[in-house]
């Protein structure tokens, strides 16, 4: 353990970061909005902050292997409280609970919200949300790796601790400060574009921004309280749907088809076939739903079904209609397919579907070895076979992500005195990143009790690390070493 | 002609023995100086012992003189280097070697001149599969050759008793099916040849060599044999380089399992290989036979490189209900033992690899040449050159062309089409005439009656 390099990279990260909270205090400048006095003083808190962390201890250098965790964590620990700040200022008689959750909802990609009255809310304090998310997408750590060649050695351990799937060590380029640009390119490309799609779709240019943050980070905060549902344009939506699904597909994948040249690329990739299948077949059964029933709380049932498919199962959640009063099973399929979620290295939650997939594929190998005894069956992805090592640690991660489910959401009732169904989808939707879960949490978490919501933060970043990075950092084993 | 031989293994070995008793000067290369000496007293042939890439090596050799050469030594690595140091430092006309490795024949045009210089590359492992593979896809055949490019095909059954054409004519033939033109080459009853006439009567058991255009072959066969149902279920032994093959080649046409005795193997045949079950055993094991209900297949083939599990497997699964074996025996003696006995088809690794190599030392215009029974009977794919003054088959009608005895004409390809023989057809140039030689020994006369006489130049 070597807690003063830890402090030292930490206070690096939140100085550098303290940098972005003047992004909206220029924007409340331009609007001549109040808050500007709530970012200029949160950048100063967090910048002294980490400046005391960095300056004493700026002799010492060297990152050990295994400290990555802890500095992942921490950052995101800190820099979601930090990042508290301003909206605990801006926002009256706002908890520091409150402030707290909204914040890492935002840092994480969750985007369960606990504000209400957003149309009416200081732009500056909206565009700030969206940029939490936005920065939390692509992940903080892949930028700093990016951005700040003192990481150097230390980087790759990091951007392991924070990337998410089952193998974390493919690099797109020999460099790691490479591959991290690399994917910051592509992340800002793709939001660019967004932003420019909503634009011709017709939001304004405010809006335009804000919302190609939150879908290319797959995270769902929106400026408006009706969420995409406010600007009621299929257009938008249409816009809103390609860029989630964009989203949802690796990174490294679109490095490739970039340098490839070759969109065809995408359609090789077997997990990606199987997430574009799993969603088709999702947005089906819903749309069937929605069709049969004939509901009027949905307005079309191929344009909300698809549209609440691809938001809730990539993990994004926005919403155009209330989909948790939708008739018979349609919320749960919608709610359980956020658990599989987006692709290894996108910007979604959940277990990712090529974990998934290595299940599936697991499970199918057991009844053909039943069938012949003495076969050997590797699992292969495409022609690729899987190393077993992968396939463990896959199973794993399984495991612990249902255990952890299912204590969390016994603990969310213990702690308050919630209903099975509210209890299951919030603490779902926070460790799937998802957002908007069923019930009482249907649209905001405001109504939850204060303990509840710190349970809930506790699974986003579980979800957002993928957990061994937090239940490493839990376990006495790595304290004593 | 001096052919110089790199690598005396079965294939090298094989090689040296055939082209020696036809007449060629072969000078034989390899490492192991006691295989070396056991070739040297029963062949007459030259050995020189040493590395076979080593340009001193090849020098005392005779490589400056040598008209061909042949790099057959086990390593890809060795027989490239060796023609390229043939073709840079003795000029070194034919360059023959044997490629095992499918990575160095990705990109077209690196075996060439200015790269790689070899002229004919030669895989024993890719032949013998496209054997199994034509085998397969026609049941009950013995053996199914190419020519001009697969468009007519040589395929030799085994007569059975009952069935329409035994104990008839061969002429009953053509009345009997108008359609499907074909023509039997040769007849081979108790292990003799028998030149057909249009009398000759078909026995049961004789094993039947007849040439028709490919679309006409399973039909040619149904009057043979009764109909057989096509192969679905394929058990290969043996995951080595051909097993791996063969399994890539026809998995998506047929239900294929691979036993594999070695476990690391099996990972990596299974990763390799999409559909195929890989199972992890000996061939040779009952129980695990059993298991995988070898009494449903169709076809088993044993591909190991040890001839003794072949031969033990194939026994053991024909008795266990397979309808078919084919068995790989690299020993010539052993083919012997077990030919007409329950294997149905023994393969002969060696054979194929020479039928590629006999090609290019033929000194007529020879496109293709398959060699029979072991190396006794030979088929032969050969280019009419010349006019109806220089070459002594152009201009002539089939009937007048004077064949050595034992010498049959199966057919005649003509550009795209396929002319089944017949007395009054006249070669063309430029027509690829397929023959059949009963025995060996009259191929010189064959090579000569494809030269071009002198007046040509």
């Amino acid at each position: 353990m070597h807690l003063p390099v830890i402090f030292r990279i930490t206070g690096v990260l939140l100085t550098v970061f303290s940098l972005t909270l003047l992004a909206p205090a220029l924007l409340a400048a331009i609007y001549g909005e109040p808050t500007i006095r709530t970012f200029v003083i949160a950048f100063a808190i967090t910048l002294s902050s980490g400046l005391m962390m960095w300056l004493p201890l700026r002799r010492f250098k060297d990152l050990r292997a295994g400290d990555g965790f802890l500095v992942t964590a921490l950052f995101y620990v800190s820099l979601g409280l930090f990042g508290a700040i301003p909206i605990s200022m801006s926002v009256p008689d706002l908890p520091f609970t409150d402030a707290a959750f909204e914040s890492l909802s935002g840092l994480t990609t969750t985007g369960a919200t606990v504000l209400t009255g957003l149309d009416d809310m200081p732009k500056s304090l909206l565009f700030y949300r969206q940029l939490l998310q936005w920065f939390g997408g692509m992940g903080i750590i892949v930028l700093a790796v990016a951005i700040l060649p003192m990481l150097g050695i230390g980087g790759m351990q990091l951007y392991r601790a924070e990337s998410p799937g089952p193998v974390k060590d493919t690099k797109l380029t020999p460099r790691i400060t490479e591959t991290a640009k690399a994917l910051w390119y592509i992340y800002v490309t793709l939001t660019a574009l967004c932003a420019l799609c909503y634009y011709l779709g017709g939001m304004s240019i405010f809006d335009a921004v804000c919302h190609a943050f939150s879908t290319v980070a797959i995270g769902g905060f929106s400026t408006h309280d009706q969420s995409m549902g406010f600007f009621d344009s299929s257009v938008i939506e249409s816009v809103a749907i390609v860029f989630m699904l964009l989203a949802g597909i690796n990174f490294g994948l679109h490095f490739t088809v970039f340098a490839r040249r070759n969109p065809l690329h995408y359609f090789r990739d077997w997990e990606v076939r199987s997430y574009l299948l799993l969603l088709a077949v999702v947005a089906t059964v819903v749309i069937a739903i929605l069709a049969q029933h004939g509901d009027e709380s949905s307005r079309s049932p191929v344009r909300d079904g698809l549209f609440q498919a691809v938001s809730i199962a990539t993990t994004t959640g926005f919403t155009t209609a209330d989909f948790s009063l939708w008739p018979g099973a349609a919320p749960v399929i919608l709610l359980l397919a956020a658990f599989a979620g987006g692709c290894a290295g996108s910007t979604a939650g959940g277990i990712k579907v090529i974990r998934v997939l290595l299940i599936y594929l697991q499970g199918w190998r057991e009844v053909k070895r039943l069938i012949h005894p003495s076969g050997v069956f590797p699992i292969k992805i495409g022609n690729q076979p899987v190393p077993d090592r992968v396939i463990e640690a896959v199973w794993s991660f399984f495991a612990a992500y249902v255990i952890i489910f299912l204590m969390m959401t016994v603990l969310v009732m213990l702690l308050s005195n919630i209903d099975f169904v509210t209890a299951f989808s919030a603490v779902g939707a926070c460790l799937n990143n998802l957002g908007p879960g069923l019930g009482e949490v249907a649209l905001n978490y405001q109504a939850l009790d204060a303990p509840v919501k710190w349970v809930l933060i506790f699974a986003m970043l579980l979800g957002r690390l993928e957990i061994f990075t937090i239940l490493v950092l839990v376990s006495p084993a790595f304290w004593r070493r | 002609m001096k052919i110089l031989i790199l690598g005396a293994g079965q294939v090298g070995g094989t090689l040296a023995e055939h082209l020696a008793n036809e007449a060629f000067d072969i000078t034989l290369v390899d490492t192991d100086e006691v295989r070396l000496g056991e070739l040297r007293d029963r062949l007459d042939i030259q050995t020189v012992h040493g590395w076979a890439s080593h340009p001193d090596v090849l020098k005392q050799a005779g490589a400056d003189d040598a008209e061909m050469l042949i790099a057959v030594t086990s390593s890809d690595e060795v027989n490239m280097v060796a023609a390229q140091v043939c073709f840079s430092l003795f000029r070194t006309p034919t360059k023959i070697a044997r490629i095992r490795s499918a990575s160095y024949q990705t990109r077209e045009g690196f075996f060439s001149k200015e790269h790689m210089p070899i002229d004919v590359l030669i895989n024993p492992e890719q032949v013998v599969t496209d054997n199994i593979r034509q085998l397969l896809e026609h049941p009950g055949a013995l053996q199914v050759l190419d020519f001009a490019e697969g468009r007519v095909q040589l395929v030799a059954v085994r007569a059975y008793y009952g069935s329409p054409l035994v104990g008839q004519e061969l002429s009953f033939l053509r009345r009997h099916m108008p359609n499907a033109d074909t023509r039997v080459a040769a007849i081979f009853r108790r292990g003799r040849a028998i030149i057909p006439q249009g009398n000759t009567v078909i026995e049961a058991e004789d094993e039947v060599f007849f040439i028709a255009a490919r679309e006409h072959i399973n039909s040619v066969m149904a009057e043979l044999r009764n109909i057989e149902r096509p192969f679905k279920r394929v058990t290969i032994a043996g995951g080595g380089n051909i097993g791996e093959r063969l399994a890539g080649s026809i998995e998506s046409n047929f239900s294929v399992k691979v036993i594999e005795y070695d476990r690391a193997r099996c990972n990596v045949l299974a990763g390799t290989l999409r559909r195929t079950v890989v199972l992890n055993g000996d061939a040779t094991d009952r129980e695990l036979l059993l298991e995988e209900n070898i009494e449903q297949t169709d076809a088993f083939c044993a591909v190991t490189n040890d001839d003794e599990v072949n031969i033990m497997s194939s026994l053991m699964a024909k008795r266990l209900g397979v309808r078919q074996v084919m068995t790989l025996i690299g020993k010539p003696a052993y083919v012997d033992l077990v030919q007409g006995g329950d294997i149905d088809i023994a393969i002969s690794p060696q054979q194929a690899t020479t039928s590629s190599i006999l090609t290019y030392v033929r000194r007529a215009d020879v496109a293709r040449v398959h060699s029979l029974r072991r190396g006794a009977a030979e088929a032969m794919e050969a280019i009419a050159h010349g006019d109806a003054k220089s070459s002594k088959v152009v201009g002539k009608a089939l009937s007048d062309i004077d064949l050595p005895p034992g010498v049959t004409i199966g057919a005649l390809v003509r550009g795209e089409q396929v002319l089944i023989a017949h007395d009054n057809i006249v070669v063309e140039a430029d027509d690829h005439v397929i023959l059949f030689l009963v025995d060996k020994k009259h191929v010189a006369a064959v090579e000569k009656l494809f030269q071009v006489g002198v007046s040509f130049f």
